[in-house]
């Protein structure tokens, strides 16, 4: 647990780059400091390991002051990932992530091994990378590197800033999912400093959005998307705040039962019966074990074809862990106003219609009209 | 190994020149140097190099190290400016000062030719230490390196190729400055090549002209297979992909 107490920090050249600073970041929890440039979230999080010093309040870390401690062990007490990675080139990657062990004396074959397991988990082979060099490496695999060496000797506490912030898009992506599923596997209690508020978003428990040195508010990502404090929070969030809020809900949490669905064998003008008693225009077809196959119109039911032969296989499909935000855009990309959802064996499951986007986007709204702003954190 | 060959192949001619002139045994009624005298000049030069270099060695990578720490900044500017500027006068004006200030004799020449050696060497580790990217110095305090290990592990390492250079280039300049520093007194080689001069026979001034020649360009080549050994592996790999980019 990280405890800041009134922490403030002026600079030589009299800057106040934080002010008067509260903030608690529970154990195993992933706190994001979210802010815009020069709003001293970089210079909160490097006051934690000490490679700033405060010139106000204090710091705790587990009810220890970090002054009582020694730098050096404080700081090999703490993983540490920066935007540019700064791996050491002339060492090779089990050397650069085995450097905190090298630190603490381990025996070289133990440095290894964890060099060889920390690889594995960030999703590099050990086998083909672990005597490369640096620059042997793609600006995604030093990313990977740099988040193995951060985690070197297993400590508790990680500080990072923008760790996926010099690479594309499309690797960021990947790299911050494959990060939330390494923190639900090691729990660790990270400070985590970003810019984007997407990433933001997606990565944090909770975000601490900060503003000129202060703190402006400190809540989790739905309460921030949905009851900004301020004009600045709600800039901040951005227009499509709602939107936004989409990212932080999955299929799962909204889907509902399919209106209609089909076997493989039934009887066509009977299920065309069905479907004019309902008043509706489609069915959905599965296998008898519940696969989805694809999607019936009604008037291309007729007496005289078999179902089999009438099937329009479906376009798109997601899962129940797609975010609602991917799933509104495959609907909007493929042009279908319901979306299957299926499970890890291709089961139908449920769906999702722009119906049920709506009325989740309008509670969302709703909400951020009718919950008074400011609320005490 | 095609460089290696080259330096074999220069220093095979330019001994081999040296022995022929020796064989002459005498040029009118000048009579040529003998082999033994030609070899303890040779040593006599290796020693006032080797001398003067270790000298600027041992005080220069400090100064040069220093400069670069916050501490020392104020006079990193001043400094390293006399460095550059210090290279730029031409070796044998420097001798004709060095002689006026100092005197003439073996140990004013050696502190001539530390003074003038010691320049390459502060330079280029100043260079060197600044070259470090500051994201790697950054991470190495941030996990819990100390400025010691900051130094040894980190800025040293990534620095020794361009110290090399320069130690490198300081030390075949000063086979040459040493020749002139013969004419302070220091001895050595020099003192043949001006014996020749003097008395306008070429083949004497080729007796200590070709040996010099013959030391700096093996110094060069010893001290060039020293930097590229010396060199990390992991910067040789950079420096290679750096240059496939372009």
């Amino acid at each position: 647990m990280i405890r800041l107490e009134h922490v403030g920090k002026t600079f030589s050249d009299g800057t106040e780059a934080v002010k008067d600073l509260n903030l608690e970041i529970k154990e195993g929890e992933f706190c994001v400091l979210l802010g815009p440039s020069g709003c001293g979230k970089t210079t909160t999080m490097k006051m934690i390991n000490r490679l700033i010093s405060l010139t106000a309040g204090k710091i705790y870390i587990d009810g220890v002051d970090i002054y009582k401690l020694d730098q050096n062990q404080l700081r090999r007490g703490i993983g540490y990932a920066i935007q540019n990675i700064g791996l050491f080139p002339h060492l090779t990657v089990w050397q650069n992530i085995a450097t905190v062990p090298m630190l603490k004396k381990w025996p070289k074959a133990k440095q290894r091994a964890r060099a060889e397991e920390l690889l594995e988990l960030v999703g590099m082979d050990s086998g083909t990378f672990i005597d490369r060099y640096p620059s042997e490496l793609s600006g995604g695999q030093q990313q990977r590197v740099g988040v193995a060496r951060c985690l070197g000797a297993d400590p508790p506490i990680l500080l990072m800033d923008e760790p996926f912030g010099a690479i594309d898009p499309i690797t960021r992506n990947k790299l911050q999912e494959e990060f939330l599923k390494i923190q639900a596997k090691i729990k660790k209690t990270i400070a985590f400093v970003t810019h984007d508020i997407n990433e933001a978003i997606k990565m944090g428990d909770r975000i601490a959005l900060m503003r000129e040195g202060e703190l402006v508010q400190f809540s989790d990502p739905s309460t921030l998307l949905s009851s900004p404090k301020d004009e600045f929070v709600r800039n901040f969030v951005g227009a499509d705040r709602v939107l936004k809020g989409l990212r932080l809900l999955k299929a799962k949490d909204v889907m509902k039962e399919p209106p209609l669905t089909v076997k493989v064998g039934e009887d066509p003008m009977q299920v065309k019966a069905r479907m004019e008693k309902d008043n509706l225009q489609w069915s959905m077809l599965t296998e008898d074990g519940g696969r989805f196959l694809g999607w019936i119109t009604r008037d291309d039911l007729h007496e005289s074809k078999r179902i089999s032969g009438i099937i329009t296989p479906p376009s798109v499909t997601a899962s129940p862990d797609t975010p609602l935000n991917e799933a509104l855009s495959l609907m909007f990309n493929s042009a279908i106003g319901t979306l299957a959802i299926l499970d890890d064996e291709e089961r139908l499951v449920g769906v999702v219609s722009f119906q049920i986007i709506r009325d989740v986007l309008g509670q969302q709204a709703g909400e951020a009209q009718t919950e008074p702003c400011g609320e005490e954190q | 190994m095609k460089r290696y060959a080259t330096v074999g192949l220069l220093l095979a001619l330019l001994l081999g020149v040296t022995v022929w002139m020796t064989s002459k045994g005498s040029v009118g009624i000048f009579k040529m140097f003998s082999a033994m005298k030609i070899v303890s000049a040779t040593l006599k030069h290796v020693q006032i190099v080797a001398a003067a270099e270790a000298l600027a060695i041992v005080i220069g990578i400090p100064i040069g190290f220093l400069t670069t720490r916050r501490a020392f900044r104020f006079i990193s500017p001043v400094l390293i400016g006399i460095a550059n500027v210090g290279q730029t006068v031409p070796t044998l004006a420097f001798i004709g000062i060095a002689g006026v200030v100092l005197g003439m004799g073996y140990n004013a020449a050696v502190i001539a030719l530390f003074v003038y050696a010691i320049l390459p060497i502060i330079r280029n580790t100043y260079a060197g230490i600044l070259s470090v990217d500051p994201a790697v110095k950054e991470a190495a305090q941030g996990m819990g390196m100390s400025k010691w290990q900051v130094t040894s592990k980190v800025e040293l390492p990534l620095a020794r190729p361009v110290i090399m250079a320069g130690i490198r280039t300081s030390a075949v300049v000063n086979v040459g400055t040493a020749a002139v520093a013969g004419m302070i007194g220091a001895g050595g080689l020099g003192v043949l090549i001006m014996t020749g001069l003097a008395v306008r026979v070429m083949p004497i001034v080729i007796q200590g002209a070709a040996p010099t020649a013959a030391l700096a360009i093996a110094l060069d080549a010893l001290l060039g297979g020293l930097e590229e050994w010396m060199t990390p592996r992991g910067l040789k790999v950079l420096k290679r992909a750096q240059w496939q980019q372009q």
